[in-house]
């Protein structure tokens, strides 16, 4: 019937009115308006940082001297500090992390879950202010006076084990990170979790595998979105403040041992910012900053890229 | 009944709403409520409805039957508007209202004067029963009390839920059964004063008293106000309504007396249907 | 498939122990997690509730070697520059979540969502350098306004976000119903799908303050930190988790015992938010189940 098809159609298009049209383009704006934030974020450091980056170029990012008398500036220490803290974070907090979830998911009744999903959320809302008090006057003394000589006494022979550390330094700090990610890994990975089909588990069981081994396929199932929430639990660590300003003893040197105090990106920022000695010490302190924000930005984006792609191929399952 | 009436007639707020066309001439001018043209819906360019002519006469029952997903439901809610929300939808043709093309008229103006009741009760949960009903008018203009409570029981009353409801309009909405929540989705219809109103399945979640209160009043309405209902109740067809349309894969097979459908249809199609052959 | 077969195979008394004993380090995990929180939540009290008096919410801080005073400025401070964020950041948040869910049909909204969890990633501290160059320099000087706005763009985020998940919970006939009634597009999202999911949004809106209340990095170099009340909302401002890190690092036991004191006030604030806000939404699934 190729003449029907070819018949012209009168649209019947809807009306609108004015307060209709301009209540939606007031939320488009505003939508618009935090799009338009994260980009001029961007775009502000970029410029403000535009001193540091013509006087050092690219040997900003591997030098390691940070010396505001002599007007010599380079990142990499402070790079190192975040890194390795930051990796120490993850190392703790993803098995813990994961056995939370799966706790969660596939151990605890109601009531319990519900108990230790609030506690979790609770720890996750904490002021990182408050971790840091905390590891300057419990966790760092402790690590002095109980882990540092314990592991010593056994492990230290090993260069990242050595040194004399007061207690603050980038092990300090990395436990700190470790338990302020634990709940965003932990509730993420949680529905990841959920997300998994309970059908898939009744297979397992219906072949005789342990409660152990279904839940080992399900984690395996959902491999890519713990990789997301982990990715996602890096970015915060990456960004933390205050609580590593802190522990991690604000020394800008590059140690073998764990114990030794280091430095991060973000707390170079917070302790010298208000107080910097001209403008070439504040482009430094921004083109730090530029950094950081390079950095979260790549590790949030791939994060939540990794993560909607799997709540999505599981919805569709 | 004849009380009702009186108060029918009164109903001074709604009727304001509705000066830059007079309803009287246009109910001489057309006989019909109601007029469809070519009507057609498409989905993303996929076709639900297509060439839909259909009249709907002033004052009477029409029942759409067919079988689950033959578009029955697609052409109601392309008679105000509906298809509005729903992305990659298109509606062509020509709608008229009373002699009048729908284009004519202003989009919301076209839904105060074409209300509808859908499948599931939809009251709104944050509201007391009074406001439920008065919501159409207070979300309208500003209105004043008298005319608010005049309006308020008129509804009720209509839609049959005056009774159980007086004494309590200021409770939450949703603490009514099903079947009352959906006469109050009737009432608060009718509070806007339309004159056509749809029904959409209105009684497919409810069990058989309410939907039996449910057709008790809808037979009442007829007097006052022009109906469509979709139905997939072949009883409730034949009990409620004076025309029903047959509809089957988008197109709109047969419409006539419901007495026509249901003795001597004249399509094969709707006899297969009807007796039960399919569906 | 042939996985489970080759697990089948193994013998079956070590796979039981195996289970037993990964299913243990489960539940120790849980407690490993929480045990920071029990100590730390504590450990604050005991140190904190002590030295917390009627003095410490109506006096200014003393300076060095003088005992008493409080921080009545600081929580002045952080009540104005919470304020000052939620003006800004809740009818953003609130107005771009509504974007996402009501109008946008397109790529716009999965932008949108994308640039919203980018912004909830980008750390508090570079939210305080963008405050510092947008409001600060110009301005040169510190003042309670920027302090605010870095707040409030920190509360932007998760106010969409919530925005967003509550009104996608709101039925879809609800928005049938009202534009049914010929209510305007704009009205029905206003009165009656806002509405609907105000007691979502507003638990969230809780949430984000609470978290404001505690953001210190970002007010560094924005609001800074005043000993004294401040003239006006274009001056240095005081603020609790600011007061909190200056004494923390100081060397003087009455400024730790103050800052203990803080630290308290502001966990127990997060306390009570967590509970209203886990109270509010169990109310909630419990009366859709």
């Amino acid at each position: 019937m190729p003449d029907i098809e070819a018949k012209e159609r009168k649209i019947i298009k809807s009306t609108r009115k004015l307060s209709d049209i301009l209540f939606e383009n007031a939320t488009f704006l505003f939508a618009l308006l935090i799009a338009a934030i994260v980009i001029y974020i961007f775009y502000e450091m970029f410029m403000d940082s535009a001193e540091s980056r013509e006087k050092f170029g690219f040997g900003f990012i591997t030098s390691l001297n940070w010396d505001s008398v002599r007007g010599e500036y380079g990142a990499m220490t402070f790079i190192y500090g975040t890194v390795v803290s930051s990796v120490i974070a993850l190392i703790i907090a993803l098995p813990v992390s994961i056995g939370v979830a799966v706790f969660l998911t596939e151990i605890a009744n109601s009531i319990t879950r519900s108990a230790v999903s609030f506690l979790i959320e609770i720890l996750a809302a904490i002021p990182s202010i408050i971790f840091g008090f905390w590891g300057i006057y419990v966790l760092a003394p402790f690590m002095r006076t109980v882990i540092q000589p314990s592991v010593q006494s056994v492990f230290g022979f090993i260069p990242i084990f050595g040194g004399s550390g007061a207690g603050f330094g980038l092990l300090t700090a990395g436990i700190i990170l470790a338990i302020m990610i634990t709940p965003i890994i932990t509730a993420i990975t949680r529905d990841v979790l959920k997300a998994i089909p309970v059908s898939q588990r009744e297979a397992a069981y219906a072949l005789g595998a342990t409660k152990w081994e279904a839940i080992k396929m399900a984690l395996l199932n959902a491999k890519s979105g713990i990789l997301g929430a982990t990715v996602l639990g890096l970015g915060r660590a990456v960004g933390e403040t205050m609580a590593v300003t802190m522990v991690i003893g604000n020394k800008a040197q590059i140690k073998e041992s764990l114990f030794e105090p280091a430095y991060s990106m973000a707390s170079v920022i917070a302790n010298e910012f208000a107080e910097a000695s001209g403008t070439l010490h504040i482009s430094a302190l921004i083109e730090v900053g530029l950094i950081l924000f390079g950095v979260t930005f790549i590790i949030n984006s791939f994060a939540r890229l990794l993560i909607y792609s799997f709540t999505k191929k599981a919805q569709t399952r | 009944m004849t009380e009702e009436k009186e108060i029918l007639t009164v109903s001074p707020g709604v009727q304001t709403d509705k000066t830059e066309f007079n309803p009287e001439e246009a109910y001489e001018k057309s006989k019909f409520a109601l007029e469809t043209e070519n009507l057609t819906v498409t989905f993303n360019g996929r076709e639900a409805i297509s060439d839909i002519n259909s009249k709907f006469r002033k004052h009477t029952i029409t029942a759409i039957i067919g079988p689950s997903g033959c578009g029955k439901s697609t052409f109601l809610r392309s008679l105000n508007f509906m298809h509005d929300l729903t992305p990659g939808a298109e509606v062509s043709g020509s709608i008229k209202i009373h002699g009048k093309d729908i284009s004519e008229y202003d989009m919301t103006d076209v839904r105060r004067r074409v209300g509808m009741v859908f499948q599931k009760p939809n009251p709104f949960p944050t509201m007391t029963i009074y406001d439920n009903v008065a919501a159409g008018l207070t979300l309208h203009k500003r209105q004043s009390r008298k005319i608010l409570d005049e309006t308020v029981e008129r509804s009720l009353r209509l839609a049959g839920l005056w009774e159980e409801t007086k004494d309590r309009l200021k409770v939450s909405a949703m603490a009514l059964s099903g079947g009352q929540q959906q006469r109050l989705c009737i009432a608060r219809t009718l509070a806007i004063n339309p004159e056509i109103v749809l029904f959409d399945e209105p009684t497919s979640a409810l069990d058989p008293i309410s939907t039996s209160k449910i057709e008790e009043t809808l037979y009442m309405l007829k007097k006052d106000y022009t109906i469509i209902i979709v139905t997939h109740n072949m009883q409730q067809a034949s009990r409620l309504s004076d025309y029903t349309s047959f509809f089957y894969l988008g197109k709109l097979i047969e419409h006539s007396k419901t007495r026509t459908v249901f003795t001597a249809p004249k399509n094969k199609l709707t006899e297969e249907y009807v007796i039960g052959k399919f569906g | 498939m042939t996985d489970y077969y080759s697990m089948i195979k193994n013998n079956s008394r070590g796979r039981k122990l195996k289970s037993r004993v990964m299913l243990f380090l489960c539940v120790f995990a849980a407690m490993l997690a929480i045990l920071p929180l029990v100590y730390i939540f504590f450990y604050t009290t005991i140190q904190g509730a002590s030295s917390l008096n009627l003095e410490f919410f109506t006096e200014l801080p003393k300076p060095v070697g003088e005992t008493g005073g409080g921080m009545a400025n600081a929580i002045a401070g952080t009540a104005i520059l919470v304020g000052l964020g939620s003006i800004f950041g809740i009818p953003v948040g609130i107005l771009a979540g509504i974007y996402v869910t009501e109008y946008s049909k397109n790529m716009f909204a999965n932008i949108i969502k994308f640039v919203t969890d980018v912004l909830s990633g980008i750390p508090s501290i570079i939210i305080g350098i963008f405050a510092y160059g947008l409001i600060v320099i110009p301005m040169q000087r510190f003042s309670a306004y920027a302090g605010g706005f870095a707040l409030g763009l920190l509360m932007i985020p998760t106010i969409t976000r919530i925005t967003e998940e509550m009104l996608k919970l709101v039925p879809h006939n609800l928005r049938e119903a009202a534009l049914a009634l010929g209510i305007p597009r704009w009205k029905t999202t206003i009165r009656i799908v806002l509405r609907t999911a105000s007691g979502g949004i507003i638990t969230g809106i809780l949430l984000a303050v609470a978290r404001a209340a505690g953001e210190t990095a970002p007010l560094l170099f924005t609001s800074f930190g005043n000993s004294f009340w401040s003239s006006s909302l274009d001056s240095p401002m005081a603020s609790i988790p600011v007061q909190i890190f200056n004494y923390a690092i100081s060397p003087y036991d009455e400024w730790h015992r103050k800052a203990w004191a803080g630290a308290f006030v502001l966990i127990s604030l997060v306390f009570i938010v967590s509970l209203i806000v886990r109270l509010a939404t169990r109310n909630k699934y419990s009366q859709s189940a």
